[in-house]
């Protein structure tokens, strides 16, 4: 415990001399902050891995034929992006970056209620990264299943299976822990006075994601331990040849999987419902309805996974039952857009770059789920099954959703973390050039879906050429905003100018002490006796 | 931290614990029994009842759930509820294929 200087201003916690130095005061820092700036930096290198990766099928695709690689680098490639992208990066991502580092403040708490639980999951997080990547160097080289490790191929293909496997469940451990940490933190250590309908909606949001990661996660986890016993015990799960069921192991993974999905765009949400108020400066429109609707998909998200599978042979009676969940759990999303939508009605909207990113997150979010309805219903999925449309419409969801919120919220809590202002107009200019780059790449995927393009193939006829050129030149141009993106990011952190404890006119609590925040936050834990988003004084 | 016990650390007594443990290994017997004979679904669900009584009694008594506040045993209630629903909604699928 350090020691507090009364009459001096506490030093920063990036300042904060513990008893390490250099590297070692980070990696074995228990600070959240500290920890949520270790996860930030670890997500954005792999995002950038699993990014080039992307660029590469790209342009791969960019001319039908092979172009610059064959069909087992592409299958061993998509396998790959998709590993690393959804185990690596979106699922840490917003509650490993942002609620370890806003989350504990805006409950007005010191730290999170496991310190050392918390560095703990990030040890764990790179152990499976460690592991995921040796299946790189050894056996037969990486696996080329697709991220979902289908049976039986997943037992049949030759390529290294298994450290890919229990890099995923090393990685689920890690994501189980942050979860665990964020409920008991924010049960036991909201601060005096702030009730559960006084919390923000990031820390609710990261509540109902908490609970997620919890109970799904452990299912994923038993899953590939499964994999694990039948490819080297022999013992018949799912391999129809050993008397088990194919069909088993794609309900167990979407039991997982599908929660996870929530896992990714709760926080997202969470996030948004953040930056909207304090950018339209305004309270939240029914905050009430927003917390329930975060509850209920939570809660709801557990029964859908069977929409993964309607062509997969499963019966009859569970397909239209899973299609009727899935409408019913697009219903909550829809509360949460409406209440955006008139939270900015008759606001004197303060338009940043937060406020950018916020807004398109609603544009794509939407895109991304009413094409997921398409999908939901029987008929149509049949039609655009593992077509380019599913590739179109999850990576609105995934990457609009999550990724549009992740740089929003790094644009909206950046002073707050390094205590400096990025250049607003550079990230405005980034912002604009990586939306229209986003949309070329992902929405001609619809209409190529649509039109019969199977995904997850290194070559495709010739009538669909020009939809893949546009998706090609898209890709580049999405990524020539996002290197405008975190060019200005890192030179914003390193000599931009010095940031207030404000600068946007927040009223949540993150926003009430110095940016950076000292050691523990808070001279005095607040007590709270206002509304989360009360901006009527 | 502030130095905060529970009022009431409760202490289950030797015997309990050993009636509990006798518990639950008649129950481990009776599940193996039970696979000699053939009763069609029902052995699935015979295994998945003495299971949920045997994961009820750990968490009772080895886990103190008894003895906690009432809080616990509904969010524990609730889990169990969400697992009960997806392992339903996994035989929709293969009680009609
Ligand atoms: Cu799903």
């Amino acid at each position: 415990m350090p020691e507090n200087t009364h009459g001096h201003p506490e030093p920063s916690y990036l300042e904060y001399q513990g008893k390490h130095k250099g590297l070692k005061a980070w990696i074995f820092s228990t600070d959240h902050k500290r920890i949520g700036l270790l996860y930030l930096y670890t997500i954005l290198t792999f995002f950038g891995i699993g990014l080039l990766i992307g660029l590469l099928m790209k342009l791969e695709l960019i001319a039908p034929g092979q172009t610059i690689m064959g069909p087992d680098t592409y299958n061993r490639f998509f396998t790959l992006h998709g590993v690393i992208m959804i185990f690596v990066v979106v699922i840490p991502g917003l509650p490993a970056v942002f609620g370890n580092f806003v989350m504990p403040i805006q409950i007005g708490a010191p730290d999170v209620a496991f310190p050392r639980l918390n560095l703990l999951s990030w040890w764990i997080y790179i152990l499976g990264i460690l592991l995921v990547l040796s299946s790189l160097l050894t056996g037969g080289g990486a696996p080329d299943t697709g991220w979902t490790f289908y049976a039986p191929y997943s037992f049949e293909t030759g390529t290294n299976m298994l450290p890919a496997v229990l890099g995923a469940f090393t990685l689920g451990f890690s994501s189980i822990l942050t979860g665990l940490n964020f409920i008991v933190t924010i049960h036991r250590m909201r601060a005096p006075g702030m009730s559960w309908f006084k919390m923000p909606l990031f820390p609710w949001a990261l509540y109902g994601t908490g609970w997620i990661q919890l109970l799904a996660t452990p299912v994923v986890g038993i899953t590939l331990l499964m994999i694990v016993a039948e490819r080297t015990l022999g013992i018949g799960f799912f391999d129809p040849d050993l008397g088990g069921d194919p069909i088993l192991y794609q309900h167990l993974f979407w039991i997982y999987s599908h929660p996870a999905v929530y896992i990714m765009i709760l926080p997202a949400m969470g996030a948004i419902s953040e930056i909207l108020p304090a950018f339209a400066r305004k309270t939240i429109f029914g905050y009430r309805a927003i917390v329930i609707s975060t509850l209920m998909i939570a809660f709801v998200g557990y029964f859908v996974w069977g929409h993964h599978m309607f062509t997969s042979g499963m019966s009859g009676t569970a397909l239209y039952t899973f299609s009727l969940l899935t409408f019913i759990v697009a219903i909550p999303s829809a509360i949460k857009v409406f209440n955006w939508i008139s939270t900015l009605h008759k606001a004197s909207i303060n338009v940043q770059t937060p406020f950018y990113w916020a807004i398109s997150f609603i544009f794509v979010f939407m895109v991304g789920g009413l094409t997921g309805l398409i999908l939901g219903s029987l008929a149509t999925d049949v039609h655009v099954h593992d077509t380019a449309f599913v590739v179109g419409h999850f990576h609105y969801i995934v990457f609009g959703g999550t990724g549009f919120a992740f740089l929003g919220a790094m644009h909206y809590w950046f002073p707050k973390i390094y205590g400096r202002m990025y250049n607003a107009r550079r990230a405005n200019l980034g912002w604009l050039i990586f939306f229209i780059g986003f949309n070329a790449l992902y929405s001609p995927m619809f209409y190529l879906g649509v039109a019969g393009m199977a995904r997850r193939y290194y070559d495709y006829l010739p009538e669909f050429h020009s939809g893949n050129i546009i998706s090609s030149i898209g890709a580049y141009v999405m990524a020539t905003g996002l290197v405008i993106i975190v060019v200005n990011l890192i030179l914003g952190a390193r000599r931009g100018e010095k940031a207030e404890a404000n600068p946007w006119g927040g009223k949540t609590l993150e926003w009430s002490v110095p940016s950076p925040p000292p050691l523990e936050n808070f001279e005095k834990i607040p007590v709270v006796t206002r509304e989360p988003y009360d901006y009527s004084a | 931290m502030s130095e905060h016990h529970n009022e009431h650390t409760h202490i289950t007594p030797f015997k309990t614990h050993l009636l509990i443990l006798g518990a639950l290994i008649v129950l481990t017997i009776v599940t193996v029994a039970i696979t000699w004979t053939n009763l069609g679904v029902w052995n699935t669900t015979a295994a998945m009842v003495i299971a949920g009584l045997k994961g009820t009694l750990v968490l009772f008594y080895f886990m103190h759930l008894k003895f906690d506040q009432k809080i616990y045993r509904v969010m524990v209630l609730l889990v169990l509820a969400v697992f009960a629903a997806v392992l339903i909604l996994t035989f929709f699928d293969y009680l009609n294929r």
